[in-house]
């Protein structure tokens, strides 16, 4: 039993990461933007099938493939906010941008079904199967890798931030957008990198979630419901709060499944509302602003 | 008295009349089954309105209440063995048990702000899509059938279509109330700015808690006849992720904040998806993307909607070509802004 609840904690912990990474973009284009991304599910799964589609097509490495999907899911983002989320004006923008990207949702689930059909599949590359064994405990070396992966994904993340130009406007616009834009610094371009930048750490996460689940063009609503929890759990806009959180709540669903692998969902879920009786605006959210 | 009010009464008699004779009219069943399902989704797109409409604080949450109706139904006649007719009876029930499951689902999604709140509801939809799943009185993944309904298929869809009717009728009526008390003055307040409401005295928690269990309960009502409509109920179709969705669409084609907007976006919408899924050219998951595209072009090109869009276009057209104002165009503009007041719940934003 003590190794189960090791071994589920590990394996918490190292899926975490891969949500950490996920939830960040989700966060970030909150901060910014000030919308919330329902399609960030969705583009994870698309993520996934890209990675998916050139592992099986192409015989690209889903780790090398990176190279060419990380890029390609940042073009889809900007585009997306290009298209339709920088159109949006007024009073009724916040939730406007939700209905938005629930159609753009909708719509690459929509054609991801056209094209893939309803079977579930999943990327396995050969070492997907193998393990290691540390400590008396066996870790898949797909999760060993995919956590370092997602290590790095927030690193990179965390530098653009606080170590670049960018970076810094990123912030002042999570600030203040009024006095960003008076500062000289285009709200519009920074708000487009964002979103793109937000949108391309789900071709990352795609790919570690493609290769330790099967997944389908459904499977969408499952991981965005999961995120938006463990964003709400952070503070909307924290992203050392989507860190945390994610660790916190896949480490609890993790346990938890031990000895109620049906129930273990629920947990998740009763957790968020548990927290949000205690402090509405999350662990680690910012002070509220008045008639938001 | 004057010449506009008599024609918004006469127009409202002859939607009466059209909507009672419709059935009559049309008996094919195809037919009427569209009728019978855009109906149920008037219903619901009112009871939406009801909270999120006057309040601002969009649920995406509603398929709780629909589903949670429909189950309940499902739950009493099956284990109480009500058959036929009587099952009507339970629909009360129904009701109360959306308004017994709102009010702890709106006083921990009340409690915060409007983007959380969205993002609550939905969190609370799937800890109850999994409960459907996982429950053993839900019948699990294959969900509930219905008891028999003894009635031929043409006064089956006819009898449905007057019940949905009723419904709709009676949701239209509560909304109306609503927006023209000092109940939907609060709410309104709230949506304008929730903090000088509260300062002015509104007491906020109370009356969004209110609003929001009057919605569930009509909700969860209309969920129960859909299900005895369909004499099934899945997890996965009573929940639906879909239904929200499909909902907050119909209310915003039609217009955000008003009840004949609400109305009017389920009589195109319903309708629509359900022509789309009969096409074999968008069968399957291409009226999903036919639907998002839809979708899409409303909050692109006409945000606000079809009947705030269409009454101002229509207040152009009245006073173009009629700059000097005479005693008649005074009246007539009073007339139309008292007009646009009443008949607009949602009131001058």
């Amino acid at each position: 039993m003590a190794r189960e609840i090791i071994t589920a904690i590990v394996d918490g912990i190292l899926l975490g990461g891969v949500y950490a990474l996920m939830a960040v973009g989700l966060t970030l284009i909150f901060g910014v933007l000030d919308i919330i991304n329902i399609a960030q599910g969705v583009l994870v799964i698309l993520g996934a099938y890209l990675s998916y589609s050139l592992f099986t097509k192409a015989h690209i490495d889903p780790f090398l493939g990176l190279l060419i999907t990380i890029p390609a899911m940042f073009v889809i983002g900007v585009v997306i906010h290009w298209a339709f989320i920088s159109r949006l004006r007024g009073t009724e923008r916040t939730s406007m941008t939700l209905l938005v990207t629930y159609a753009v949702a909708l719509i690459i689930e929509g054609i991801l079904f056209k094209i893939y059909g309803a079977d579930n599949v999943q990327i396995s590359p050969r070492y997907v199967n193998s393990s290691a064994h540390v400590l008396g405990v066996y870790i898949g070396w797909i999760y060993i890798w995919g956590f370092i992966l997602a290590v790095a994904g927030v690193a990179v993340v965390y530098a653009l931030l606080y170590r670049t130009r960018f970076g810094r406007s990123v912030r002042a616009v999570m600030q203040d957008e009024t006095a960003a834009r008076l500062v000289g610094i285009s709200v519009n371009k920074v708000a487009a990198l964002t979103f793109g930048i937000g949108v391309a750490v789900t071709a990352a996460g795609g790919m570690e979630f493609g290769a330790t689940n099967a997944f389908n063009a459904n499977s969408g609503y499952d991981l965005i419901s999961r995120l938006l929890s463990i964003v709400i759990l952070g503070g909307m806009g924290s992203v050392g709060g989507a860190l945390a959180a994610s660790l916190f709540m896949l480490t609890l669903e993790s346990v938890v499944t031990v000895w109620q692998p049906t129930w273990a969902v629920a947990v998740y879920y009763a957790a968020l509302v548990i927290v949000l009786l205690f402090r509405p605006r999350g662990l680690f959210g910012r002070k509220a602003v008045r008639a938001q | 008295m004057n010449v506009r009010a008599l024609a918004k009464g006469g127009g409202l008699v002859a939607l009466i009349v059209v909507a009672v004779a419709f059935p009559q009219v049309f008996t094919n069943p195809a037919v009427t089954n569209y009728g019978v399902l855009a109906l149920i989704f008037a219903t619901a797109a009112v009871a939406w309105h009801i909270f999120s409409g006057n309040t601002g604080y969009i649920s995406l949450g509603q398929a709780v209440f629909f589903g949670s109706g429909a189950y309940a139904m499902g739950i009493a006649a099956r284990d109480w063995h009500v058959q036929g007719t009587g099952v009507f009876e339970l629909l009360p029930l129904c009701g109360a048990v959306g308004a017994v499951i709102a009010v702890p689902f709106g006083l921990i999604a009340l409690r915060v702000r409007r983007h959380t709140f969205i993002v609550v509801t939905i969190a609370i939809f799937f800890i109850f899509q999994l409960m459907a799943f996982n429950f053993w009185f839900t019948g699990g993944s294959s969900g509930l059938g219905s008891p028999f309904l003894t009635w031929a298929p043409v006064p089956y869809n006819q009898n449905f279509y007057y019940i949905a009717l009723a419904f709709t009728a009676g949701s239209v009526v509560i909304a109306w109330l609503v927006g023209r008390s000092r109940f939907g003055l609060q709410l309104r307040a709230i949506r304008d700015d929730e903090d000088r409401a509260r300062g002015l005295g509104v007491k906020t928690m109370r009356v969004k808690l209110t609003a929001f269990t009057v919605s569930g309960a009509l909700t969860a009502m209309i969920g129960a006849v859909w299900f005895y409509y369909l004499n099934q109920v899945e997890p996965q179709t009573g929940f639906n992720p879909l239904f929200d969705l499909t909902l907050v669409l119909m209310v915003f084609l039609g217009g955000l904040g008003s009840i004949s907007g609400a109305v009017l976006g389920a009589l195109i919408i319903e309708p629509l998806s359900l022509w789309l899924n009969t096409q074999p050219a968008f069968s399957g998951s291409l009226s999903e993307v036919m639907l998002g595209g839809v979708f899409l072009l409303v909050v692109l090109f006409m945000p606000r909607g079809i009947i705030p869009t269409g009454r101002e276009y229509l207040t152009k057209l009245r006073t173009r070509g009629q700059p000097a104002v005479s005693a008649a165009d005074a009246d007539g503009a009073a007339a139309a802004a008292q007009s646009a007041s009443s008949v607009n719940s949602g009131g001058a934003r």
